[in-house]
């Protein structure tokens, strides 16, 4: 089935399907592609592609099918853990022209759109009725549904409103043999296994998203933002467990450390508590006369947990303004370091404090800074690494420290990732959270949908050989990790 | 609290061996659901216990055989519930069964499927292997979901062993209207109702009357119910319960009785015999005897699936059928599970 072909052969065979601007082949083209938003890893595609339709993305994966090419779906990029590094040998297929919102149905409160569509474009869309899609991460502007998918994506509102699983209805899936699956529908349930669960968070590599129907929500009644002071980096932690154990579920619940503060005061000057150890924003919603006893109740939990200073904004302007602060601290960190490497670990929410100061002390012990701000309220953290790839062996220990930091939260009983997914950088921590039966059932479900390894190789799931030279130390019920490989 | 988790792991290798298919049950209360199949019996309802509940975190682990009624007993203790409030149909379910049943309740309008709620599995595969998936933590995407995947299958693919679920707080107070409305203009009113922020957890509809339940502070339930009218239905919760253990004379028939799903506002399909909707109309229950495949081509249609879930003759196929590619996908999956075809061979379609 495998024939040589080379690259003039390619561009011709898939200039036959799509308009020549649409095929790209030269060096400079192709670097656009080259990395996703986790730069640290870089790779120039054979040949990246730029189809318009679905009927063109059916041509192209059936051309790779039969000259066994590899492929690299992408979105917009903006993965932050390598799942759209192309393949060097393979094609980029590029979904951004496949952005048409399909249909919206306000009876049944769902939207039908391309992959290609971005995420903050669908609430936009929906807005005038009153309506929206819920899982909002913060590169919402330039995400794509498709990738969203492929990555489970989280948000803010994720504590309240579910993930992007828990917000898709139906999906239209092209399977590496060229064949259309159609899986859910705007009915609930579907019969069968639920292979919609399965595609969100398949990093691209069980099918390509054709289009996606979502479930939408009406916009709450009411809204409040609260933003609480700490001295102590653990009283904040102890906060955010105490007011979800006390019946609340905020809308959002984040914190920052002083350390993120200080840098967004420097780059937005929103007059945050300047001298706190860590802030929490939390964000109440719901029917107008539920939210004032729930902002009482937040209140006194806070006060008891040791705030220094409570606000509650008074009007619209005020409420983006305690967001502002939030949503401009990576880029606020970024202008203090040339570069810095994000973290996705998740934890019980009860070992927030412990494990902050756990991460405290590996800052020292690798001499580099991390800067903490996350959705604290579904204990997904994410730790900025600030380092400088222009001075020789930063990077590495940077990802060392990275790495410990998600041992440990696998050791609290967390995973190594949240919502960012698993792409090329956490291949060895995959090592830690799974044993060799798990990734083999991983290898498994693969194949099923991919004989051959052509959609997104290398990605998201280890190969065990990987696993045993990296000697993770996983200890699953007593047995040595991997102790039926060998050892090299 | 017993561990019999070996035990059962060695029977699973043992059957993988010789090829023999297994049986899976514990509490036998949804027995009826699927097809019915042929095996040894394994049963799973000696692997009983809570192994960590912390209310503070929002979730429970439980074994498999663990009684559902025992689970919501203890996070009732705490103010908190099972968020998709699922079907017992009798006292001895598990939570097993219930993961693997996948049937969800009346607050799916509002809180989720089963699946929704799964944070965590621990199964034992085809080939009598221990696996974890998922974990304590809502977000997770190390690796491909599995333990979503299980939710539903009917231990086609694996033996549940544990799971954990998320948790949610109890509502501070709940009340019921109902408002006397004929099945269109029902279907109308709960969706036009859904495009608002009230805070509806559960709709149901008995042909004559559309009943609704609200959930929140006092104020906020009286501020809704001035907005939508109707009068009050004493005793709320024991209402509720009946509607998700189908206590209702509905289902005292002879009719094979159908589960319909279709796109919530869908108008009333042309379907003989007597029907109930939930779901805002997403869920609908017939009780007739129209051929199957005509209830089929009606519901696909409709841009839905039907399945026969109570009183078949035993034989017939029960879930709607698959796409060809969609069902070669779901035998190469539990290839990749159950390498053999010895758990619950035939349960959901009857070549897997
Ligand atoms: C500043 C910044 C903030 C971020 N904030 C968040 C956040 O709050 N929460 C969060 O969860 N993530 C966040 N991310 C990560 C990232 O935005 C998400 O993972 C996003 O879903 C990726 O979408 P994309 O369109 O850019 O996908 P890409 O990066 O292009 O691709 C990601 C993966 O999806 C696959 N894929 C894309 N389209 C398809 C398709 N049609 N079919 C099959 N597979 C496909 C790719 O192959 C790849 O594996 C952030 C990233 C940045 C840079």
């Amino acid at each position: 089935m495998k024939t040589p072909d080379n690259l003039s052969n390619l561009v011709k065979q898939f200039c036959q399907i799509l308009p020549k601007d649409s095929v790209l082949a030269k060096k400079e083209q192709l670097s656009v592609y080259e990395c996703d938003a986790l730069t640290a890893y870089r790779q120039i595609p054979r040949i990246a592609l730029l189809p318009e339709t679905q009927e063109q993305i059916k041509a192209i994966i059936k051309i790779c099918k039969k000259l066994q090419l590899p492929v690299v779906v992408r979105g917009a990029g903006t993965s932050l853990s390598g799942g759209a590094l192309p393949h060097a040998k393979g094609v980029l297929l590029n979904t951004a022209k496949l952005n048409r919102i399909l249909e919206i149905d306000p009876e049944n409160r769902t939207a039908t759109v391309e992959p290609g569509v971005t995420n903050v474009a669908i609430s936009e869309a929906v807005k005038p009725l009153g309506l929206y899609y819920a899982p909002d991460p913060s590169s919402q502007i330039a995400c794509t549904i498709g990738g969203n998918i492929a990555e489970n994506s989280g948000g803010i509102h994720c504590l309240k409103y579910g993930l992007t699983v828990h917000n898709i209805l139906a999906l239209k899936i092209l399977t590496i043999d060229g064949e259309i699956i159609d899986l859910g529908g705007k009915h609930f349930d579907s019969p069968g296994f639920d292979l919609l669960a399965l595609m969100n968070g398949s990093e691209g590599m069980l099918g390509v998203v054709l289009q996606a129907t979502v479930r939408l929500l009406p916009e709450p009644d009411g809204r409040k933002v609260l933003l609480a002071a700490f001295d102590r980096i653990q009283d904040a932690g102890n906060a955010v467990a105490a007011i979800i154990s006390s019946g609340i579920i905020p809308a959002g619940l984040e914190m920052m450390d002083s350390f993120t503060v200080m840098a967004t005061e420097k780059y937005c000057s929103l007059g945050y508590p300047k001298d706190a150890a860590a802030i929490l924003i939390c964000e109440l919603d719901g029917f107008e006369e539920d939210i004032q006893s729930q902002v009482l109740q937040t209140q006194k939990i806070l006060d008891s947990h040791h705030a220094t200073e409570i606000r509650l904004a008074k009007n619209k302007d005020e409420e983006e303004k305690f967001w502002k602060g939030r949503k401009s601290a990576f880029p606020a960190l970024g202008n203090l370091s040339p570069d810095y490497y994000c973290m996705d670990g998740t934890i019980p929410r009860k070992h927030l404090a412990n494990v902050l100061e756990e991460i405290n002390f590996l800052s020292k012990k690798y001499g580099m800074s991390v800067a903490n701000v996350f959705h604290a309220g579904d204990g997904n953290l994410h730790p900025l690494i600030l380092y400088d790839a222009n001075r020789a062996g930063e990077l590495e220990t940077a990802e060392q420290l990275g790495s410990e930091i998600l041992q440990l939260c696998v050791k609290m009983g967390g995973s190594i990732t949240g919502e960012h997914g698993v792409g090329v950088e956490k291949l060895d921590q995959m090592c830690v959270q799974f044993n060799s039966a798990e990734l083999q059932t991983f290898h498994s479900i693969k194949s099923a949908f991919d004989e051959y390894q052509l959609l997104n190789p290398g990605k998201a799931i280890p190969t065990l050989h990987r696993c045993a030279e990296f000697g993770a130390m996983h200890v699953h019920g007593g047995e040595m990790p991997h102790a039926d490989l060998p050892r090299f | 609290m017993t561990d019999i988790r070996e035990l059962i792991a060695s029977r699973v290798k043992d059957a993988y061996e010789k090829g023999c298919a297994l049986k899976i049950h514990a509490g036998n209360t949804k027995d009826f659901y699927g097809r019915n199949i042929k095996g040894i019996p394994l049963s799973l309802s000696g692997h009983t216990g809570i192994v960590e509940y912390e209310p503070s975190e929002l979730y429970i682990t439980a074994r498999s055989g663990t009684p559902l009624k025992e689970i919501e007993h203890v996070i009732e203790k705490e103010n908190q519930i099972l968020p998709c409030e699922p079907p017992h149909f009798g006292a001895a379910a598990t939570v097993g069964g219930m993961v693997a049943a996948g049937l969800s309740g009346p607050r799916r309008v509002s809180s989720g499927a089963i699946r929704d709620c799964i944070l965590g599995i621990e199964i034992i595969n085809g080939k009598g292997e221990y696996l974890q998936f998922g974990g304590k933590v809502m977000k997770n995407v190390a690796g491909y979901d599995v333990s979503r995947l299980m939710c539903g299958a009917l231990g086609t693919l694996g033996i549940l062993m544990s799971v954990t679920l998320r948790l949610l707080p109890k509502p501070v107070s709940e009340q019921t209207l109902a408002f006397p409305l004929n099945t269109s203009e029902a279907i109308q009113k709960m969706n036009s109702w859904a495009r608002t922020p009230m805070p509806i957890t559960g709709t149901f509809h008995d042909s004559k009357n559309l009943y609704i339940r609200l959930a929140g502070s006092r104020s906020t339930i009286e501020k809704c119910a001035e907005i939508l009218g109707g009068y009050m239905v004493d005793r709320s919760h024991a209402f509720w319960s009946d509607v998700k253990e189908q206590a209702t004379d509905f289902f005292m028939t002879d009719k094979p009785i159908w589960r319909i799903q279709v796109p919530p506002s869908t108008t009333p399909l042309k379907i003989s015999g007597s029907s109930l909707l939930e779901w805002n109309g997403a869920l609908r229950w017939y009780a007739s005897e129209t051929e199957t495949s005509e209830i089929r081509r009606i519901t696909e249609q409709a841009g839905g699936h039907a399945c026969l879930f109570r009183r078949r003759s035993g034989t017939e196929d029960i879930f709607h059928p698959l796409s060809p590619h969609l069902l070669e996908i779901h035998r190469r999956l539990k290839r990749a599970f159950d390498p053999n075809g010895i758990l619950n061979p035939g349960k959901i379609y009857c070549d897997f």
